[in-house]
């Protein structure tokens, strides 16, 4: 195996192993909207972020905004692990006085650009990001993470008309599209197909990967921009609760919690000790 | 007022390289002039003040202090929540310009007339909530408000020039622009127009109103507002805005906590109603009791239970 595809390999084990500890000891809902996202993560902050953990506000950093801010204990692993904040801080997730709240939560913690929770604002807030750095000829780049069901919110149409006419080809938008949103699949509830069609007519350069392989993912962000003048709307195929057989692709673990006996059945199906990540 | 802000805008964009205006659309024969001569510190987002709000915050996470603007409900309610979150939740240096406070746009009816917007603005934390009342306190609110760190909004409506000349203007600092013993009319929002009107009536008949202008309606000045009730024992708000929760609502709260005595006290302002009738400004100040004539019978009928 090349290298580079065994070092994410390692990095998306290592975030899965500490989601899976911090939903387990927050019993908190959203593993298989974590879950999803690993492989994304892995990649963005492996290889793809211009950011620096010793200076989190350098202005020239590039911006990575989880807008599915239900997806945050895949992001304060990625963090903890680049060395943003001490690991031992993902113990204290969901918990009373904790310093990680259950939805990405900039309070006090380093390299988190917005508090999101409630879903559409993380895009017009990149947009804003991005349309600065094009006024103030700025170098950093500023990246999206939405999610499926955040897609039936008119704020993020808003922003997919804004983006491309203000030519703002600094701004890459990935949709984790695991397919089933709340409380039902996607396409049983607002379909969002053909997808791809609608970005297209609305200006963005499409791409469409599959959301875990880690060679089409980094090959998908590379180089920005894709083309000159416009935004990158990358719909990334995922699966929710990768990794996890009883999780995977169920409504049900967008908000169940595991006990003992399935949090060692998902360390074992990952190939992974819970000892490795102080369980 | 919006002329007065503008102008105002305008000249300090100029030395200030990081004020960036967004409208939503609007200010028709208002924002031609700061458009053409500042394009980089300009945007339309078009009609879309969801986006529009999201993207003031992250111009101004950039370090950017940042207006939006639009006329209305429309850069305050229908995206509430970005104010909210993306703003104040994380104390982004947004200031938010609502042009046509209370009944401005009269016969355009009640869709387009922000008449619940200070209450609501006022109960977000970290909001800083200013409704000048005159054009002379809304340049100086501009000015204000782009010192101050932090998200502000600015109501601007109409008014006759009051102040002859600019007042000492601090935000939370109320301005006592009349002196008197028998009542106190606080105003708000171009309101304080008609309150002197009144205030000059009622003098013939030897009532000597005192009037302030609370041009800030949060942080609210509660220093003045326990001066003018120890001294008057009688205490009016006017305001052309829902009496729930905002200027009448705000000085209640500092009354009823910290006067150990009895006074008057009425809110003055819209019943808690849409506007029901069709009409200009001016007919529906008449009709829902915001007139120098209807504060006047107010006032006097209050007093004659003193």
């Amino acid at each position: 195996m090349h290298t580079k595809e065994k070092n994410y390999q390692e990095q998306a084990k290592k975030i899965r192993g500490y989601v899976l500890k911090m939903v387990y000891q927050g019993q908190s809902a959203h593993a298989g909207s974590n879950l999803s996202a690993v492989d994304i993560i892995a990649v963005l902050y492996k290889n793809i972020l211009n950011i620096d953990p010793k200076n989190p506000e350098w202005e020239d950093r590039d911006r990575f905004i989880m807008s599915k801010g239900h997806g945050a204990a895949v992001v304060y692993a990625a963090l903890a692990l680049k060395g943003f904040f001490p690991m031992s801080w993902l113990d204290t997730y969901y918990q009373d006085d904790g310093k990680l709240a259950g939805h990405v939560t900039k309070l006090n913690v380093p390299g988190i650009e917005l508090s999101t929770g409630s879903l559409g604002h993380g895009l017009p807030f990149a947009c804003g990001v991005a349309l600065a750095g094009k006024r103030d000829k700025k170098k950093y780049r500023t990246f999206v993470i939405v999610s499926d069901g955040e897609m039936d919110e008119g704020s993020n149409w808003e922003a997919f008309l804004f983006a491309p006419y203000h030519k703002l080809d600094n701004l890459i938008v990935i949709l984790d599209y695991n397919k089933i949103q709340s409380l039902a699949p996607v396409k049983d509830t607002l379909d969002l197909e053909p997808v791809a069609d609608k970005l297209k007519a609305f200006g963005w350069t499409v791409k469409e990967i599959d959301g875990h392989n880690h060679t089409e993912i980094e090959s998908a962000l590379t180089p920005i921009p894709v083309k000159k003048g416009k935004p990158l709307f990358v719909i990334a195929h995922t699966i929710k609760g990768k990794g996890v057989s009883f999780m995977e692709n169920t409504v049900a673990w967008h908000y169940k919690n595991m006990d003992e006996k399935l949090l060692e059945q998902a360390f074992n199906e990952l190939n992974i000790k819970k000892e490795d990540f102080g369980l | 007022m919006r002329n007065a802000f503008i102008k105002t805008l305008t000249e300090v964009a100029e030395k200030n390289k990081n004020i960036f205006f967004i409208t939503g659309d609007l200010g028709y024969s208002v924002i031609e002039d700061f458009q053409a001569q500042f394009p980089n510190q300009f945007l339309n987002a078009g009609v879309a003040e969801q986006n529009m709000t999201g993207i003031a915050a992250g111009l101004a996470s950039t370090g950017k202090t940042v207006f939006t603007y639009s006329i209305g409900n429309f850069p305050t309610l229908r995206c509430l929540e970005q104010i909210r979150s993306d703003v104040c939740y994380h104390n982004h240096n947004v200031k938010i310009v609502a042009v046509g406070g209370g009944f401005h746009y009269g016969a355009l009816a009640s869709t387009h007339h922000p008449t619940e917007d200070l209450a609501i603005l006022r109960s977000l934390p970290n909001m800083t909530v200013i409704a000048p009342n005159d054009p002379i306190e809304a340049s100086l609110a501009t000015k204000a408000v782009i010192k101050k760190r932090g998200p502000c909004y600015l109501r601007l409506s109409m008014s006759k020039r009051i102040h002859q000349t600019p007042p000492d203007f601090k935000i939370g600092k109320a301005i006592t622009v009349r002196e008197g013993n028998d009542i106190s009319m606080i105003t708000t929002g171009g309101m304080l127009e008609p309150a002197i009107e009144a205030a000059e009536f009622l003098s013939k008949e030897n009532i000597n109103v005192e009037v302030i202008s609370m041009h800030t309606i949060k942080p609210i000045d509660k220093e003045t507002i326990l001066k003018t009730a120890q001294k008057t024992n009688a205490v009016v708000t006017i305001e052309e805005h829902t009496i729930l929760g905002g200027l009448g609502g705000a000085v209640a709260e500092i009354l009823m906590e910290n006067m150990s005595k009895r006074i008057i006290f009425q809110r003055i302002g819209v019943n808690d109603t849409f506007a029901k009738k069709i009409g200009s400004r001016d007919f529906l100040r008449k009709e829902y009791g915001l007139t120098p004539e209807t504060i006047v019978e107010r006032v006097k009928s209050l007093l004659s239970n003193k």
